[in-house]
């Protein structure tokens, strides 16, 4: 890859918009918020951001994923960890969340609207889980 | 403690956005003896009695997390300094920010591995908040001597627009990562 300008950037983004169909986005976005504290970044939280950064565009979700970052979650035992706010689907805080985990995350929680039973580790309640 | 200087570096840089600093500056400077780095803000920094405190691994000021007892951040830096042959300094005034720099040499064996630059930059940049935050890259150039680039939060989030949403930061990220590029 050459290096790119500034200039070449402002114009990649905006021939991506025009390619895009875009969507109706409105209420309907998802929020994927990482945990970056000390814990997190000690437990590979920064490529867990990456990771979800990558799998989102390649899923074509692009547009549609909110992405942010916030300190420690109180759930310094099982990091990274991860919270997702999908609409129609419980909020969620995942665990163990790696670089290779947040792919299955896209993958699954995003695109099939299925939970990642065994990473939950805050929020829906028992009767949501399937075991 | 951490295992690369880009997660070190990481950890630093959400110090001084949670400090409240309007205005980051970050240097990230490689040669081939040596990796030096220094996050400067101008945040709310400390009193010298509260920078002695911050070093202490069981120690928080409480802001962060109600009842915490621990705050690692620099402990962490300040071991893996002092176990690679390193050094570190934070220098500090209440009111007026911080700077915290370090100097790891990568020829000791405890060197901890650069890590990737594209993503922390990216992590770093896309931090949530008003601040504006400068990045100075140098590196060991690939025929000798050196090269270095410059990134503005500001400018780039104007370029991508924002630096929330997926489909802007997969563009940061292609772009942070043509900069590394000879």
């Amino acid at each position: 890859m050459a290096k790119m300008s500034l200039e070449q950037l402002r114009k990649l983004r905006e021939e991506k918009k025009q390619d895009l169909t875009r969507r109706e986005v409105e209420g309907k976005e998802i929020q994927i918020i990482v945990g970056m504290g000390t814990c997190g970044i000690a437990a590979g939280a920064k490529e867990t951001f990456d990771a979800v950064v990558k799998a989102v565009e390649e899923k074509g979700l692009g547009e549609q994923v909110i992405i942010r970052q916030t300190g420690c979650m109180g759930l310094c035992y099982v990091e990274p960890t991860v919270e997702v706010v999908k609409p129609g689907m419980p909020t969620v805080i995942y665990g163990k969340m790696t670089k290779d985990v947040a792919k299955d995350l896209v993958a699954k929680h995003l695109v099939e609207g299925k939970l990642l039973d065994d990473h939950i580790f805050d929020r829906p309640a028992a009767d949501i889980m399937k075991k | 403690m951490h295992y690369a200087l880009c997660d070190y570096v990481l950890d630093i840089v959400q110090n001084a956005v949670e400090a409240g600093a309007r205005n980051v500056g970050i240097e990230f400077a490689e040669s081939g003896e040596s990796t030096s780095v220094s996050v400067s803000d101008d945040g709310r920094g400390m009193t010298a009695e509260e920078r002695e405190r911050a070093l202490d691994p069981f120690y928080s000021d409480g802001t962060k997390h109600h009842r915490r007892k621990v705050g690692l951040g620099l402990p962490f830096l300040a071991q893996a300094a002092a176990q690679a042959g390193g050094s570190w300094s934070v220098e500090s005034r209440k009111g007026e920010g911080t700077t915290v720099a370090f100097r790891f040499p990568k020829g000791n064996v405890d060197c901890p591995p650069t890590g990737d630059v594209p993503g922390l930059f990216l992590a770093a940049l896309s931090l949530p908040g008003g601040h504006e935050m400068a990045i100075r890259r140098v590196r060991a150039a690939a025929g000798g001597g050196s090269s270095e680039y410059r990134l503005r939060r500001s400018e780039l989030a104007e370029a991508v627009g924002g630096l929330e949403r997926a489909s802007s930061l997969a563009l940061l990220r292609d772009y942070l990562e043509s900069q590394e590029e000879d």
